[in-house]
């Protein structure tokens, strides 16, 4: 009687197999874990704000007055930071990818990544210091000739701490992240199809707008969305930049407010039902994260068929 | 439409290494021309320096002329845009534009040169141009489906209706069947034949059966050995390449004693 020669040499080699299977099953099991528990803990926390008597609530008209108008500052500092960043981003991008000479590239490439890494802290205390009071002369100007539009209605703010001034300190912090993201997506491009639009006659930009853009159109959505994540989620630098106040069309006068610095600047002090107040707001950002990430899935996959991925 | 070319006392370097050394040819207008060779002897860098695409590669330059009816694409008034817009060029793997679809991708060329086409003579072109690429009937009811859904022979031919969608003087086709099946190779091959008739064309092939049965006019590229410069060795009418070639270096290549 002879041992199955094929069911001996199978042992050996499942080993490694299933422990790599049990780690990396153990791995995506913790990750579940860590986010579930931190849904439950911002809705257990954030529920007693349900039955509070509207009273209570900071601003005395309940939490749904009091959440909106920061949620429209979250939003809209934001939407400021990403229209600005995004084109400037890309545009780096393009640069060091396909424009600027090798050695000159990798230098930037290094710059731009060194950039990503600076604490927020520090944006802030530029934007406090150097930056505000510089945006504070356009304002003037701005709220001079251009105050009929309600986004610009005067009075300025002099010190320059304006929900603007957040904006642009924002596009600043997300610039490097959208860039180093963008730059990988657009040197993967196969080398065929840029070579298909310039062997047609394409100049260096029609090629770029042919076979690089479209090739990398889901690379540049994610690249965007996780800059968004940045600028929704970003504490201490709308802290430093942005002078507190209630809800205004005006982009450079004082007030507005964002969820993130809300939370930061009141939570030392929060006890009893502000310290729900705020953890539902944060639970009100988890959301609004969600909803945009799944936004941004949503392009992606309708645009499937056309991706180069077949 | 087509031209001729001729190329005069052409080198070809990357940066200090000269690739192809002193090459002469004279290619006629309506006719095909095939390279044949070993692999690395110069004969694809050759043929991407009939549209300056060599230049993509940083470092490569050339020095000579090449003349097309005697103008001098080299010229330093000359932009390589467009020289590359007056001669088309099909590559080894197929390379439809993913992201576009069919209709998009035979349009590609038109929408660059200018920049306005109405609806009805974009259709007549689409339908001109992959008529003359023979795909017409395999793919007129789905012009908005993705190229990249096609079979490989497809993707080839569509693009060759590319490349001829813009009326270029002259096509260069670098390895076009390397990447196909037989059956999609002879579809190509009888694609050429008909495009002789409106067309100069420049096919780069390994497959010596190929060359004898699509070209008019064989040109023999060899290297002495790793690191020399690719040679022309010998310039003639197929017939003559094949059956009494003058060099014996091509009698021992086109007879399969060594390569």
């Amino acid at each position: 009687m002879s041992i199955n020669s094929l069911k001996a040499s199978t042992d050996r080699g499942r080993a490694g197999d299933k422990i790599f299977s049990g780690v990396s099953l153990a791995a995506g099991v913790l990750i579940l874990a860590v986010l579930f528990s931190v849904a439950v803990f911002l809705m257990v926390q954030a529920a007693p704000i349900l039955s509070a008597d509207p009273a209570e609530v900071t601003g005395g008209e309940g939490f749904a007055a009091y959440i909106l108008p920061i949620v429209i500052g979250t939003v809209v500092a934001a939407a400021i930071a990403l229209i600005i960043a995004t084109p400037v981003g890309i545009a780096v991008a393009l640069f060091i990818s396909h424009y600027a000479p090798r050695r000159l590239a990798r230098a930037f490439g290094y710059v731009i990544d060194l950039l990503a890494a600076i604490p927020s802290v520090i944006y802030g205390a530029w934007g406090y210091i150097i930056l505000a009071p510089q945006l504070a002369k356009g304002y003037a100007w701005l709220a001079e000739n251009l105050g009929w539009i309600p986004l610009f209605a005067g009075p300025a703010s002099q010190t320059g701490k304006t929900m603007f001034t957040a904006g642009v300190v924002l596009a600043v912090m997300v610039i490097p992240i959208i860039t180093s993201l963008s730059r990988e997506i657009f040197l993967q491009t196969p080398n065929l199809h840029e070579e298909a639009a310039l062997a047609m006659g394409a100049t260096r930009w029609e090629m770029v707008r042919m076979a690089v853009l479209p090739f990398a159109r889901p690379g540049i959505i994610s690249a965007t969305m996780l800059g968004l994540g940045r600028a929704l989620g970003e504490t201490m630098a709308v802290a430093l930049v942005l002078s507190p106040g209630a809800l205004g069309a005006s982009l450079i006068r004082t007030g507005n407010q964002t969820i993130a610095a809300e939370i930061a600047l009141n939570f030392p002090e929060a006890f009893g039902l502000r310290l729900n107040e705020l953890i539902a707001a944060g639970l009100v950002l988890f959301v609004i994260t969600l909803i945009v990430n799944m936004i941004a899935r949503f392009i992606i996959t309708r645009h499937k068929e056309f991706s180069g991925a077949n | 439409m087509s031209k001729r070319i001729d190329v005069k006392d052409l080198n070809v370097y990357y940066s200090k290494f000269l690739a192809v050394e002193d090459v002469n040819i004279n290619i006629e207008a309506r006719s095909v021309t095939a390279f044949i060779g070993p692999s690395g002897c110069g004969k694809s860098t050759f043929l991407r320096t009939l549209n300056r695409m060599h230049e993509v590669i940083p470092g490569a330059r050339v020095e000579g002329e090449v003349l097309l009816d005697g103008d001098n694409l080299y010229d330093s008034a000359v932009d390589p845009v467009t020289v590359r817009g007056q001669i088309g060029m099909v590559f080894q793997r197929p390379n439809p534009f993913p992201t576009m679809s069919i209709r998009d991708n035979v349009l590609a060329g038109v929408k660059l040169n200018n920049k306005r086409i109405s609806k009805s003579d974009a259709d007549d072109l689409v339908e001109k141009s992959l008529q003359g690429a023979n795909l017409w009937n395999e793919v007129k009811d789905r012009l908005g489906r993705p190229g990249s859904g096609l079979s490989g022979g497809q993707q080839q031919r569509l693009c060759i209706a590319r490349a001829i969608a813009v009326s270029p003087q002259v096509i260069l086709m670098d390895e076009p069947c390397s990447a196909l099946d037989p059956i999609s190779t002879l579809a190509i091959e009888d694609l050429i034949n008909e495009l002789k008739a409106d067309y100069t064309v420049v096919i780069v092939t390994h497959n010596m059966q190929q060359a004898a049965r699509v070209s008019d006019k064989t040109a023999f590229f060899n290297i002495a050995g790793t690191g020399k410069p690719g040679k022309l060795i010998e310039y003639d009418d197929t017939t003559t390449i094949f059956n009494k070639p003058t060099v014996k270096a091509t009698e021992d290549y086109v007879s399969g004693r060594f390569g």
